[in-house]
Parts: structure tokens; sequence; C-alpha cells
């Protein structure tokens, strides 16, 4: 059965493959091209906070603190200019994955609303030391300055198109991963301890165990998701690690779909080209996205995606009413302390 | 000596007038108002508007927590009351929605620069000499004043009738509603009295400070640690916590500049792990 997953996950990712890389030679736009390229970046990171919050049911505020760690490790690292860009993206998610260990072990020992402050606290406290410390991270200003990008493997970061190819690649890749992670029985596992971790308790398994390690699962992945978009820009912002930007991953999440493991891509997608739109035209980018949260919340309040499939599975069973997916909505009592 | 324990009194009172809000909006409505901050930040303005047209601080502050209060029972019975069935991810989201808003109509208004409202001409007087260390009057006043607002919101919660419906609320609402008490309008009333309160809290703080859309966040992230370290749901619990994160911000920022932001962080990081309901926290509760 294993064997099974793991040929139809490698199937669906040779499928992006053909797809991602026929991409260019239809639209020849560099424009649409940085285009895609941020929302696979902005995709991958979303989809990584989604194994904690759609899966897992830990709803983190913090997670743009390894999107962050992820960015500016990889940018010291290059900077120095005594590492080859994998070995320095290896040491950078590693690095994150530690960071988030030790936070994942603090953050575990409290629950809910308790959990999502103490995970946004954590990373206000990181935001602010990435100001403060100047000589290490240039404070406010950023890890500007650049780095060399040595050739490895063939390939050339400095070629606009080799660059596309390699981020599109690693995000892909990446997404397998964690699409093959959420089919394991691992990934079951996460989803058992979201709706009843008593039960996973009287199962005799460790519920913190599963929660710490899909915690440093999801920081691993968005520090992937930090490299590349530092290796993109060739730089590092303090905002990277802003609670925005994790405010932002969540939008994005509910935008898309919370029950489908695509659903954040698709979020990412919206959201990035409203926000290329919109900033095109007004300053006042928040005023635009904050009106649309609002409209989501009292109107929508489900994902994209998670309509479609909804849609389409009340198709196939041939019923009217659509099909009612994982129950997200609950009722206050059963989240709250 | 004696400035930074003063200092540190002023921030823990301003801190303990918005965390009290919070606080309370929480315990009774079990909804984290996230866009607490943004109303502090709006009394502030509002607090900078009366005082610019009318020239009187009084008028001024009371204007701003009317109004921030007027303000907050719109949000309640708009917003808040439909998504009170709903998960704490979608009043989230809400609440990040609405800060987004709130922060760029501020910078509509007011440009995105820093304004300086001024010290009120009635306070502009020589610092007094207490015990050898020069205090201004205002801070004197501001301690004042929030020990008297702390004062009457406890008074208000413990002794009168309104305070045992919303402590009743708080325990058990389907309850309080069977009892025949009109829990929508008990809930309209504390989230004004939540708003009100950090909409003061920001007139207060209005000429000591200065004010810039997104000054809300960073209250909002203090406030939470507040009533975090303190319990959430607890106003004396929240007291207790405003004056620790003051002690620690006011000394931390002599002794250890670069890492006063990492003190209190880490002081509720501390608390939560040895406590994870917070200094007076109710564990009974889960």
């Amino acid at each position: 059965m294993n064997n099974r997953l793991l040929s139809s996950t490698s199937l669906w990712v040779i499928v992006a493959f053909i797809i991602v890389a026929g991409l260019p030679s239809v639209i020849a736009s560099q424009m649409v091209l940085d285009l895609i390229i941020h929302i696979a970046i902005f995709g991958l990171f979303a989809i990584s906070v989604n194994l904690l919050i759609g899966y897992t049911g830990l709803i983190s505020f913090g997670h743009a603190m390894f999107y962050a760690s992820g960015a500016y490790a990889f940018g010291l690292l290059m900077q120095t200019g005594m590492w080859s860009i994998p070995a320095a993206m290896a040491m950078a998610v590693l690095s994150s994955a530690l960071l988030a260990l030790i936070v994942g072990l603090i953050c575990t020992k409290t629950k809910e609303i308790y959990f999502t402050f103490l995970t946004l606290a954590i990373q206000m406290m990181f935001y602010s030391t990435i100001l403060s410390w100047q000589t290490l991270t240039g404070g406010d200003q950023g890890l500007t300055g650049g780095f060399k990008k040595p050739i490895f493997l063939g390939i050339d970061l400095a070629n606009t198109h080799h660059v596309y190819y390699f981020i599109a690649g690693v995000v892909i890749v990446s997404l397998g991963l964690l699409w093959h992670i959420t089919k394991s029985p691992f990934g079951y596992a996460l989803r058992m301890v979201r709706d009843n971790a008593a039960r996973v308790e009287f199962l005799g398994m460790n519920v913190r165990g599963y929660r710490v390690a899909a915690f440093v699962i999801a920081a691993a992945f968005a520090s992937v998701a930090g490299v590349l978009m530092s290796l993109y820009v060739s730089a590092a912002y303090p905002n990277f690690g802003y609670w925005t930007m994790s405010g932002e991953a969540i939008f994005m999440i509910m935008l898309g779909g919370v029950n489908t493991f695509l659903g954040p891509l698709v979020g990412a997608t919206m959201l990035t080209l409203l926000n290329h739109y919109v900033t095109a035209h007004t300053k006042y980018y928040g005023l635009v996205l904050g009106t649309i949260i609002l409209l989501y919340v009292l109107l929508l309040r489900k994902g994209l995606l998670d309509i479609v499939v909804e849609r389409f599975i009340a198709f196939r069973l041939g019923r009217t009413k659509p099909a009612q997916l994982v129950k997200f909505d609950n009722p206050v009592e059963s989240r709250l302390p | 000596m004696m400035t930074q324990g003063l200092n540190a009194f002023v921030i823990g009172m301003l801190l303990f007038l918005v965390a009290s809000g919070l606080t309370l909006i929480f315990g009774v409505l079990k909804v984290v108002n996230f866009t607490h901050g943004s109303l502090y930040m709006m009394g502030a303005y509002l607090a900078y508007y009366i005082y610019g047209i009318t020239d009187s601080y009084v008028l001024a502050v009371i204007i701003a927590s009317a109004g921030i209060a007027v303000f907050g029972v719109f949000l309640e019975r708009i917003f808040f009351r439909r998504l009170y069935q709903s998960n704490f991810l979608m009043q989230l989201l809400m609440c990040y929605g609405w800060i987004l808003v709130l922060d760029d109509l501020v910078q509509l208004m007011f440009g995105a620069e820093f304004q300086s409202m001024g010290m009120p001409s009635f306070f502009a007087t020589a610092p007094l000499m207490i015990a050898g260390a020069p205090i201004p009057l205002f801070y004197i006043f501001l301690i004042g004043i929030s020990f008297l607002v702390a004062l009457a919101v406890w008074m208000l919660i413990v002794k009168t009738s309104f305070g045992s419906k919303v402590r009743a609320a708080a325990t058990n609402t389907s309850m309080t509603g069977a009892l025949g008490i009109n829990t929508s309008l008990l809930y309209a009333g504390v989230f004004a009295l939540g708003a009100g309160l950090a909409g003061l809290a920001g007139a207060l703080a209005a000429p000591v400070r200065s004010l810039v859309p997104g000054m809300g966040f960073s209250i909002l992230i203090e406030s939470f640690i507040v009533t975090v370290i303190g319990g959430m749901g607890s106003i004396g619990g929240a007291l207790v916590a405003a004056i620790l994160i003051g002690v620690c911000r006011s000394f931390g920022s002599v002794g250890f500049p670069m890492f006063t932001e990492i003190g209190v962080f880490a002081l509720m990081a501390v608390v939560l792990v040895l406590r994870p309901d917070g200094l007076f926290g109710k564990g009974a509760q889960r």
C-alpha cells in the first residue's frame, strides 16, 4: 500500500513538473514568471502552515518566524562566500528545524488560545531580535548587499530561467514530500490528534510528541520557502518575520480551503494576484485586503477549493445537498479552554 | 531609581487599562479580541483630534472613551455576534481584517507620519521633585486616574448587579440566559465597557506617546502578554501582571536596552511553561 502511495505521489510530482516546465514556453512575460515564483513560494509556506492548522489543529500565529529564520540563515551563510548553494540550503533548513524543536517544545506545553499567543509572542521576540541585532542582520534595512551564486550541478542561478526552474522544482518536490506525509500513517495520526486528542492518549500514543513533530516538519518546510525567497531576492528583510506574514498565510489557507491539500496554494494564488493588482493602484493595500477578509468572514467562511471539492463529491454521490467534509466550524465550547 | 520605579508604574497602569478591557471581554464573551489594540489607537487619535478642535483635554478624554465604547458596540452587534458559535480561527481572521482596515483608515485621515499631541496646558508645569527625582505632574495624574478606574471596574464587577450578571454569564452563558437575563444586551454592555477602557487608555497615553498608524499592535501584544501572565479573564491577575511588565520594561530599558523586548517575552514564556493557565488563571475551567 505504501509503495502504491509512493508511486502515486511521484506521478503527481512528475505531472506538476511537466506543467510548470511547459509554462514559460506558453507565456514568455518575465512578470508572469515572477508572479508564478511568488505564488509557488507563498503556496509552499501556506501549505506548511496548514500542516499545523488544518491537519493537526494547532493554530500557530507565529509561523513566519521560521520563514524568516530560513531566509536569514541562508542569506548569512551565502554572504560568507564559503558555502555552496545546496549546502547552505540544507544548513538553513536544519538550523530552522532545530530552532523549531526548541520553540515547539515550549509552545506545546500550552493549548488552544495560549498556544496561538505563545507562538505569536515568540515570533515578535524573534522579529525584535532581528531589528536590534544590527551588526548581524542589518536591522530594519534587512540583509541586503546581495551574494554570489556559485554554479552547482550545471545550475546557474544568475540566469533567470534557471532560477525559475530551480525554485519551481524545489517547491514541487517539497509539496510532494508534504503530500506524502499527510497521506502516511503519521499524517492520519495528526488528524486524529486534531479531532480527538484524548482518544489518541488512550490509545497509548504520545499526543505531545505528534504535536512537536508536526511543528518541526511544518517549520522545516516554511524555512525552505524562506530560503527560496532569500535566494530569489538575494536578500532577507525583517518583515519576513513580522506577524502580518503569519496572518496572510492564515488568510491564504482560509481563502483557498483548509480541508484540501492544495487549498492554501489556491489561496496563495488569489492573494498574490490581489496583492499585485491592488498595490499597483493604491498604497492602502490593508484597507482593501481587510475589507475582503471581513466580507469573507461574514458571507463565505469556506475556502474556494473546499467548495469545489464538496460540490464534486455531492455530484458524484448524486445528492442535492453538498457533502460535509471535516467539520471545521466547530462550536466554540469544544475549542476553547 | 525613583524615576524608573514611577516609569514602571505609568507603563504598568496604562497597560492595565488596555488589558483589563481585553480580559473582561475574554472572560465573559470567550472571544479573543485582537482588535483591542486598534481600539486603543483609535482612542488616542480621537483624543488628539478633539483636543485639536476644542483645546480641552478633559473633553478629549471623555469623548474618546465614549466614542470608542460606541464603536465597540457596533463591532459586537454587527461582527462578533455572528461568530460566537464559530471557531477561534474565524474570529482571529475577522480581527486581522479589522486591524488592517483601521490602521489604513487612520493613515488615510491623519497621515503615516508620527503625530504628537503635546502636553495639555494644565500639566505643562515644571516637574515636581519627589525624593530628589523630577516627576512630571502628568505622570501622577495618570497613575491616580488609572487606580481610580481600576477600582471602579473592580467595584462594578464585584458589587453591582450588573457585575454579578457578568460573572454569571462568564461561568455559564446558557444558564444565565435561561434565568431570564438578557445576555445579548449584557454582551454588548461588556464589549462597550472593554472598548471604552481601551479608548480611555489611548486618550490618556496620547500626550506622552507619539501617535502612528499601527501603534495598536505593539500594545495589543503586550496586553495579551499581561492577560496571559495574569490568567485569562482575571482582572486582579491583569493588574499584577501589568505592573510586573512595567517593572520589567522600565528597569530593562536601563539595564539591557537591546533586550528589553526579549525580557518581557521571556517572562511570559517562563510563566506559561510553569503555569499554563497564568498566575491567577482557573485551571478547573478546562
